[in-house]
């Protein structure tokens, strides 16, 4: 069968069990789009790259499937870097084409030519520049390979126009060629007797669950680990919802903003079990502080985070879900032979910080709306498997304190970059996925501002998310820092609370949009929002400014100077 | 070019898929994660979907696991060898114009034939010569031509194989473990 490469490319991708792609149209992708038009593929057509790379990253978090993103070439493939970036660090496959001008003007500075392979080799896992048709379904079968074995992460195709033009032989290769691409998946036997052997003489072993966890889908092999060994469990930024928040061993986040308790047992911990964890700065702040007394037992499928920041006791290569399955096996064994330490003192002195140091924070009824409040308003008036998904500062880590996440793959944010921005399209990235549950992103007014226009995409193609601006007129991140770091001199950080008018920019792009200003309207509004079903729903809540996100531990110090934060009542408004 | 590796220094002999963009990938990861790279060689090999890269790095700036691992992450690089250096045959090609008038000349060829260097090129007041061998004997060359005045060097860096007899004392780092 003859084929261009375009309809090869397209055709590969329905191989490859594509249900929809995120993306824009333009000269260099022309002949990509044409086939397009007869495939079974949805295509959701995005107002911005951006926006097409965030909405397969909100799509491959709540799948477990590669979120795939087209684009034309020189500046479609620049504004997709952002979302590349997000992908290599926070680990989610991704499939992203981008169209090239023709092979022979490479490298003559044609119209719209950028290096696109060049630029997005630091943020990818791997990327092509397809030079013959005849390589495109082996290289488009490769591509996803790559992206979703081992550590997951996100790929690029670059697609010359004339390579989409040229005619070839329809084929579906039955291999692969990648000889240097072996990712390890099982864990080895002798180090997993090691590490029962380590988890049988702790008397204050913490379990480190990251999200390498959700990544292998090991969130039963947790849970299975945790309650038979009976240690306490945090679960990272990344990892939240990997164990349930209302288990009675879920100690919640742990790092910069986490609560008192989980940072605290880490640092007094004898015994880490990190799972699908990096050992990031912001989990365990100076570095040379974090948990002293700790043994490591570090399992993770990329071989190069065993000992990058901590040397583990004992490391395990290998895919969380495995190796968890092998740990629970050995471990069943070994306590069939011997008791293992009874950890009922370790958790009094859990049982201890935590009724001490609770999260905490003030809602009055006549004050002024607090942020804290909506989140957990938003929690007790939806769902119970409702998909949070968060943009990044105040909020996020607002969203992160106070949800209860007791489900996997129910918050996506952005863990590794940072990326304001990042909620409204992931959002409607999780919504294509996952269109039976109800997505609430939790945003700022800063970040709704850098990609809102993806809600007209949203409205276009009859996706309901639903927004909440936690509206504190600032970007409220930066000024904290500079409120508690910066005696207080403010620098541009002022964002205003009705420049724009949320509520008439959000109707303009096709949502329905409420504004809440009074605590008792909290509620109402949110049951209200939860009606509509057919278009996007806007809440803009114009919450406190002055609101910090506590706890805290500054950048620098070690985890054994948390601040807590005000005594509730005297400022602690 | 030191010719003894002070004790920061590796070589990695590095067997990558001969594929376009594999120099750029192995260069960004070492320019991008800080990682110093002390001398770097490639050359193709018996098999031609392969290149061979010989790196010296220096391991000041991360230890040596890190940056195997790292590399192997790559997913053009096929196998790594951690080669000690007495582990290793080793060798270095050396280029340098040299000033020679009449009156010196002789000495300058006297010097050639005891390193078993060649004359590639003679001038009225320089001539180029080349010389290949350990990087030891080629440092102990060019300290001997200093003097004379060299207008020009460069050299290659090193490339290396394991030494036979001792092959399985070189470290192999497989990319089964870190192809992920
Ligand atoms: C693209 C991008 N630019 C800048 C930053 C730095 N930054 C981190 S948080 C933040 C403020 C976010 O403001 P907002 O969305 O209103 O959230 P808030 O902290 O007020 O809840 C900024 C500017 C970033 N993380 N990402
Ligand atoms: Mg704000």
């Amino acid at each position: 069968m003859k084929l261009t490469g375009a309809q090869a490319l397209i055709k590969s991708l329905e191989m490859q069990g594509t249900e929809v792609v995120f993306g824009i149209p333009g000269g260099a992708i022309l002949p990509v789009y044409d086939p397009l038009i007869e495939s079974s593929i949805r295509h959701v057509l995005v107002r911005h790259e951006q926006g097409a790379g965030h909405m397969a990253e909100g799509y491959a978090n709540v799948t477990g499937r590669p979120g795939v993103a087209m684009v034309t070439s020189g500046p479609a493939a620049t504004n997709i870097v952002t979302p590349l970036c997000n992908a290599y660090m926070d680990s989610t496959p991704l499939v992203v084409i981008t169209g090239q001008v023709p092979y022979q003007a490479i490298g003559s500075d044609a119209f719209q030519e950028a290096d696109t392979v060049g630029i997005t080799m630091p943020v990818t896992k791997h990327n092509w520049l397809v030079t013959d048709a005849a390589d495109l379904p082996r290289i488009i079968r490769e591509a996803f390979h790559v992206a979703t074995t081992g550590r997951p992460g996100p790929v690029l195709v670059d697609v010359p126009k004339n390579v989409s033009n040229q005619v070839m032989d329809w084929y579906w290769p039955d291999s692969l060629d990648l000889p240097g691409y072996k990712p390890t998946t099982k864990g080895h036997a002798k180090q997993v007797k090691e590490a029962v052997k380590l988890m049988a003489g702790a008397e204050r072993p913490v379990i480190y669950a990251g999200g390498g966890i959700l990544k292998a889908r090991a969130a039963e092999a947790l849970r299975a680990l945790a309650e038979l060994i009976g240690a306490p469990v945090v679960t990272t930024l990344m990892a939240r919802g990997a164990f349930p928040d209302r288990h009675e061993q879920a100690l919640g986040m742990p790092g910069m903003h986490g609560n008192y308790t989980a940072i605290t047992a880490m640092q007094r911990a004898d015994l880490l079990i990190a799972l699908g964890a990096r050992f990031d700065d912001r989990v365990t702040g100076k570095v040379d502080g974090f948990a002293p007394e700790a043994r490591v037992i570090h399992v993770d499928v990329d071989p190069a985070e065993l000992g990058k920041v901590r040397r583990p006791d004992v490391p395990i290569v290998g895919d969380c879900r495995l190796v968890i399955e092998e740990m629970v096996k050995a471990t069943r064994a070994d306590r069939a032979k011997r008791d293992w330490p009874d950890l009922s003192p370790w958790w009094q002195q859990v049982r201890g910080w935590q009724e001490r140091f609770p999260l905490r924070y003030e809602q009055h009824d006549d004050g002024p709306l607090k942020a804290q409040y909506c989140v957990e308003a938003l929690r007790d008036n939806t769902p119970d498997d409702t998909i949070v998904v968060a943009g990044v500062g105040q909020h996020q880590m607002f969203a992160s304190q106070y949800w209860h996440f007791d489900h996997p793959y129910t918050f996506v944010n952005s863990g590794g970059l940072g990326t304001m921005g990042f909620a409204v399209p992931a959002a409607v990235g999780a919504k294509v996925g996952r269109p039976e549950s109800m997505v609430w992103a939790i945003d700022g007014d800063g970040c709704f501002q850098m990609t809102a226009q993806e809600l007209v995409t949203a409205s276009a193609e009859r996706i309901p998310v639903k927004v909440a601006i936690l509206n504190n007129a600032y970007l409220g991140m930066v000024r904290q820092w500079q409120e508690l770091f910066y005696e207080e001199r403010y620098s541009e950080v002022y964002l205003s609370p009705d420049l724009p008018d949320y509520v008439k920019w959000s109707e303009a792009m096709g949502c329905v949009a409420f504004r809440v200003e009074d605590p008792s309207d909290v509620v109402p509004t949110i049951e209200k929002a939860n009606e509509v079903d057919d278009r996007p729903v806007v809440v803009d809540f114009r919450v406190d400014y002055r609101e910090k996100v506590y706890p805290m531990v500054p950048a620098g110090a070690t985890n054994d100077d948390v601040i807590v934060g005000p005594e509730v009542g005297e400022g602690g408004r | 070019m030191g010719g003894e590796l002070g004790s920061t220094h590796h070589i990695l002999s590095v067997l990558v898929e001969n594929r376009f963009g594999v120099l750029s990938r192995v260069a960004g990861l070492f320019s991008r994660r800080g990682y110093n790279i002390y001398s770097l060689a490639v050359s193709p090999t018996e098999d031609e979907r392969f290149s061979r890269m010989t790196i010296v790095v220096d391991t000041e700036s991360a230890p040596i696991e890190q940056i195997t691992k790292q590399l192997n992450k790559l997913v053009p690089v096929v196998k790594i060898l951690e080669l000690a250096e007495a582990d290793a045959v080793e060798r270095e090609m050396l280029l340098a114009t040299v000033k020679a008038s009449a009156e010196l000349r002789s000495h300058v060829t006297e010097l050639v034939s005891i390193f078993e260097a060649k004359i590639l090129d003679v001038g009225h007041e320089a001539m180029t010569i080349m010389a290949s061998g350990t990087p030891g004997k080629l440092d102990a060359f060019s300290e001997l031509l200093a003097p004379f005045g060299i207008v020009e060097l460069q050299r290659t860096g090193r490339i290396a194989l394991p030494k036979l007899a001792r092959r399985p004392k070189a470290r192999r780092l497989r990319a089964v473990s870190g192809g992920s």
